[in-house]
């Protein structure tokens, strides 16, 4: 999140589109009815399903999953032509105004993809920049050239029509015009718009152009930087913006510094390679200190017990251009790639998408560690539906670990805001913290070594784990010093000039913390875990635990309340709160201003002192931010692609019908033979509806925790299918009827739950049926599984297994996160064929 | 006082007899609410489950949670909670809670119950075995890569940050570059 949950109460208009936060961040709702009675803020939902949070919306317009970018470039299309963008914002702070290569064609002049396109990627030569004989990149500020970006995006957008929009999203016409209106309202200086999205948007093969076309939309309306404004990307787990802060994803490392490849032999061209230039003057490209957090991160793997560079070559490489993510994983593990596996704290037997593939592909390793609180359909994946355990050889080992409550530590939300939790209890039974377990674990391994021998030796032997002491037979492994370890610490004296004072100078001795990221060095003297946490632990103590409760701008920046990354800043790009002179563009929600002295407010975001000219996107290498984004693999501008199986012939926008640059599973040599799936090339009688899975307030991503809690298992016991009135009328099906529900892939058995709430969608003249299906569930916890003595067994059961048994392998281009939703499924009654 | 969830269901049932009774139900609801906290440590926490991050005090008494509840200090929360959020005294207090490692060997049909020093060992060998099998000094260019092909990982948004930050530096490590978790899905 660019902003934090409290700040929903400063917006104008609320745009809920990818999500459904009234069910699944239900607390969140506080805010957004704060906006709602105190500023007379305006709520408008878009989404397939008349969720919850529609229900409390003012302005409701459904649309078909999977046509996202179609209805919001619809919206580019209508600010641009009504002319409801904040100019001076556009001008100064995004790259409205820098030339592009004429070489560049768009989809709509290049059959539906841009140029460069060749073998399913994109060769980017024509989507650069034009620069002059130093390399500034050339501008017109009058955003009349044809080839500066804003002329580009208006031609691009100029195909998404209102009647072309509805065609494919099957949202009517004048919802579409509503939406857009309300929505585009708040492009004045006085007004703040923001959007909020979950895996409704990132569960796409055009996901991260998703979240990409409404960048786009907040930055034209000058949303991005103010109170009430920005992107929300609203988490799924309490700790997910955490786990991926600190690099548990192959492509990065802690701090997000892309994991080195193969082809990066040395730590100084790595360093060389990944550390952004600019010719733009005014810029400060802050990623200019890359060195520093990359020496930082590798100093708190291994700290002096090796250079550096030694570091550097000891630390696993990935080749160049090879994916080891989620979908990957498991592809690989079908294909008997991997002998050991590590499930800790996870359910990849529900969670992954095809899990009948994750399920099987268990069962060709020699050995799996789950570690979790509860019995669950991966541990126990070798005796789930359809296996026989005695053809099974995985050998499986199931710790069991303390809750949140049995441990210390923190976490860090969606508004980056890292909050310390205490222990209140010891854990059940035997159970021990994470901590402890992966602890006792390396250090058996490094005995191992030690006496064994082994290739590569090293990289084990000389980690550094200095974060406790052997309690009775057990490592009790310390939270607090981690923290310590994460924020970083000097590891010699050290004499720095202060990086924000020219001329004055600061001691520092070995061991003192380092009091903010501005502080680490490139030559080894300081350690860092983490550099955007750098900060959050000092002199001053853990300022995680902090309890404060003053808010001096009322606009619940509230920053005293433990402690958010970067630096405690609440409000992330709030430079751009103010306009180039240093004014707030709105004075009644000024999140930074200008004393006279300095900035009050939150911790400025990118600004030099007011009038100096610096451009407020910092992290951007040019300082402004990008409408035009040629970084991604799929296009510098987002367009519209049909989800890989999709219930239409043909993409009415352009020729092309998928992303053209995914990963597909499908062809000769990629996937394996489980990898089947419907609608691709046309649409196929045998699965005639969409499907989307989502969630309910009463459980917890595949309900590992929460269908043990007898509470939450009552409320909501089991597996259903929520269809429309005209779908269940067609197939006979009445609210609470037994239904098999089937893809490509698979099929569950759920109740029908028949409600007004989904409505037939007009897809140019034709009439498409969506349903939706909950994803918590599986079979660990139902009653008429086999059960040996001495099996825990749930006080309440549920019925139903996972809806991931549906979902086909296939990701979004950037990310590779699954599409779940938008596949296409089968309905009947139960017995019906 | 030891209540079960079921017990309880039955208490608040006589409550409502009594009340029925015409004798009044606010002193005798006041009184109760007291006593379940009585005498009880508080701690502060956060919410587990979705990413609002609201504060929860858990009250314990004789080292067993009794209460858990919406924490009023929180600017997040202010003291609400979801379904979700007010069920976690059931994370604690629940019987179907793993409290001892499970070992289920290859080819056999039921878990077994193992002590931890048996479980760590055997997970340690092999870890070793795989490592040392599929360790790769260089790639197929000749590039040096250092990394172990065989183990891959998924976990955990579960854990603490500072879990999950040694997590990785245990994982990279070892070597691995399979390394994964919710975040991708």
């Amino acid at each position: 999140m660019t902003n934090h949950w409290v700040d929903f109460k400063n917006a104008d208009v609320l745009l809920i589109m990818g999500s459904n936060p009234a069910s699944n961040h239900p607390v969140s709702w506080k805010w957004i009815q704060d906006a709602v009675d105190k500023r007379g803020a305006k709520i408008i939902c878009v989404d397939p399903r008349f969720t919850q949070s529609a229900a409390k919306a003012h302005l409701y317009a459904p649309l078909r999953s999977g046509t996202d970018i179609a209805f919001l470039g619809g919206m580019i299309k209508y600010i641009i032509d009504n002319k409801l963008y904040f100019e001076e914002y556009v001008k100064n702070y995004t790259n409205a105004s820098f030339l592009v290569n004429p070489a560049l064609k768009l989809p709509g002049e290049n059959k539906g993809v841009f140029s460069g396109l060749t073998n399913g990627k994109y060769e980017k030569d024509t989507w650069s920049y034009q620069t002059d004989a130093s390399g500034v990149i050339k501008k017109d500020k009058s955003l009349k050239d044809p080839n500066c970006v804003f002329q580009l995006l208006k031609k691009h957008y100029s195909r998404y029509t209102p009647e072309l929009v509805s065609r494919i999203t099957g949202t009517p016409k004048d919802k579409l015009v509503e939406v857009y209106k309300l929505y585009g309202s708040t492009g004045k200086p006085d007004k703040a718009g923001v959007e909020l999205y979950a895996m409704g948007w990132t569960q796409h093969t055009v996901g991260t152009q998703n979240i990409r076309t409404m960048c786009i939309i907040q930055l034209l309306l000058g949303n991005m930087g103010i109170a009430g404004g920005g992107v929300a990307a609203m988490r799924g787990e309490g700790n997910v913006q955490g786990s991926t802060d600190h690099g548990l994803l192959f492509h990065i490392w802690p701090g997000y510094i892309g994991a080195p490849t193969a082809s990066l032999t040395t730590f100084k061209e790595f360093n060389e390679k990944r550390t952004p230039q600019t010719k733009e003057k005014d810029s400060l490209n802050w990623w200019k200190n890359f060195p520093k957090y990359s020496a930082s991160f590798l100093r708190s793997m291994y700290g002096t017990n090796m250079s550096i560079n030694d570091a550097y070559a000891t630390m696993p490489k990935l080749d160049d251009g090879a994916n080891y993510s989620w979908l990957m994983i498991f592809d690989q593990m079908f294909k008997n790639k991997f002998t050991g596996f590590f499930a800790w704290g996870m359910n990849p037997a529900c969670s992954g998408a095809h899990s009948n593939k994750v399920r099987q592909a268990l069962g060709k390793l020699d050995w799996m560690v789950n570690v979790n609180l509860f019995d669950n359909e991966t541990g126990s994946f070798w005796r789930g539906p359809g296996m026989d355990p005695k053809k099974i050889k995985t050998e499986v080992f199931m710790l069991p670990c303390a809750s949140s409550i049995e441990k210390e530590g923190s976490i860090a939300n969606s508004g980056r805001l890292m909050q310390w939790r205490y222990k209140a209890v010891s854990p059940v039974g035997d159970a021990l913290p994470d901590g402890d377990i992966m602890s006792e674990i390396l250090f058996k391994v490094q005995d191992l070594y030690e006496k064994k021998g082994g290739p590569h030796k090293e990289a084990i032997s000389k980690l550094t784990w200095p974060y406790g002491k052997m309690v009775g037979k057990h490592f009790h492994y310390d939270p607090r010093m981690v923290a310590a370890e994460i924020n970083g610490f000097f590891l010699e004296d050290k004499k720095i000039e202060n990086p924000t004072k020219k001329g004055e100078f600061k001691e520092f001795k070995k061991g003192d913390p380092v009091p903010t990221f501005a502080w680490l060095q490139d030559d080894g003297s300081t350690s860092s875990g983490c550099w955007v946490y750098c900060g959050s632990v000092g002199e001053k103590g853990n300022l995680a635990m902090r309890r404060g409760q003053v808010d001096a701008t009322g606009l619940g920046l509230f920053p005293e309340w433990a402690w958010s990354w970067p630096v405690n800043r609440r409000i992330i790009y709030n430079g751009a709160s103010v306009d180039p002179e240093g004014k707030p563009w709105d004075p009644s929600r000024a999140v930074i201003k200008w004393n006279g002295e300095k900035w009050v407010g939150d911790v400025p975001d990118g600004v030099g002192d007011p009038g100096k000219g610096r451009p407020p996107f910092i992290m951007k290498p040019d300082g402004v931010a990008s409408l035009y984004g040629p970084g991604l693999t799929d296009g510098p501008f987002p367009e519209h692609y049909e989800p890989l199986e999709c219930p239409v012939e043909k993409n009415l926008m352009s020729p092309q019908k998928n992303n053209p640059v995914i990963k597909r599973f499908d062809k000769p040599g990629v996937g394996s033979e489980l990898d089947v799936y419907s609608g691709v090339t046309s649409c196929d009688p045998r699965f005639p509806f969409i499907c989307a899975t989502y969630r309910v307030s009463e459980h917890w991503q595949t309900g590992v925790l929460t269908r043990w809690c007898p509470w939450l298992a009552e409320m909501q016991p089991g597996m259903f299918v929520e269809m429309g009135e005209e779908l269940a009328k067609d197939k006979g099906i009445k609210s609470g009827d037994k239904c098999i529900v089937s893809s490509a892939r698979g099929e569950v058995e759920c109740s029908a739950i028949v409600t007004p709430r989904f409505k037939p969608f007009n897809i140019d003249g034709n009439t498409i049926h969506e349903v939706g299906i909950p994803w918590h569930f599986g079979w660990i916890t139902t009653k008429d599984r086999a059960y040996n003595p001495g099996d825990k067994k749930a006080e309440v059961f549920t019925h139903g297994d996972a809806a991931n048994l549906l979902v086909p392998t296939i990701g979004d281009a950037n990310t590779m996160i699954p599409e779940s939703k938008a596949f296409m499924v089968n309905v009947v009654k139960k017995g019906v064929k | 006082m030891n209540v079960s969830r079921r017990g309880f269901l039955k208490l608040s049932g006589a409550v409502a007899a009594v009340s029925g009774l015409g004798i009044s139900l606010k002193p005798t609801s006041a009184h109760a609410q007291q006593l379940k906290i009585k005498y009880a440590k508080e701690t502060t926490t956060v919410c587990p489950y979705c990413s609002v991050g609201c504060s929860i005090i858990v009250s314990v008494r004789d080292g067993k949670v009794i209460n858990t509840e919406g924490d009023p200090d929180s600017p997040i929360n202010k003291g609400s909670l979801c379904s979700k959020g007010g069920s976690i005294y059931q994370m604690a207090v629940n019987e179907n809670r793993l409290g001892k490692p499970l070992y289920r060997a290859p080819f056999a049909t039921a878990w077994k119950e193992v002590e931890w020093e048996w479980a760590l060992e055997k997970i340690a060998e092999n870890v070793k075995k795989s490592r040392d099998a599929s360790f790769k000094r260089t790639n197929a260019k000749g590039e040096v890569v250092n990394r172990t092909e065989g183990i891959a990982s998924v976990g955990s948004a579960a854990m603490d940050l500072e879990e999950c930050f040694t997590y990785q530096k245990f994982l990279r490590g070892l070597g691995l570059v399979y390394i994964e978790h919710q975040a991708r899905i």
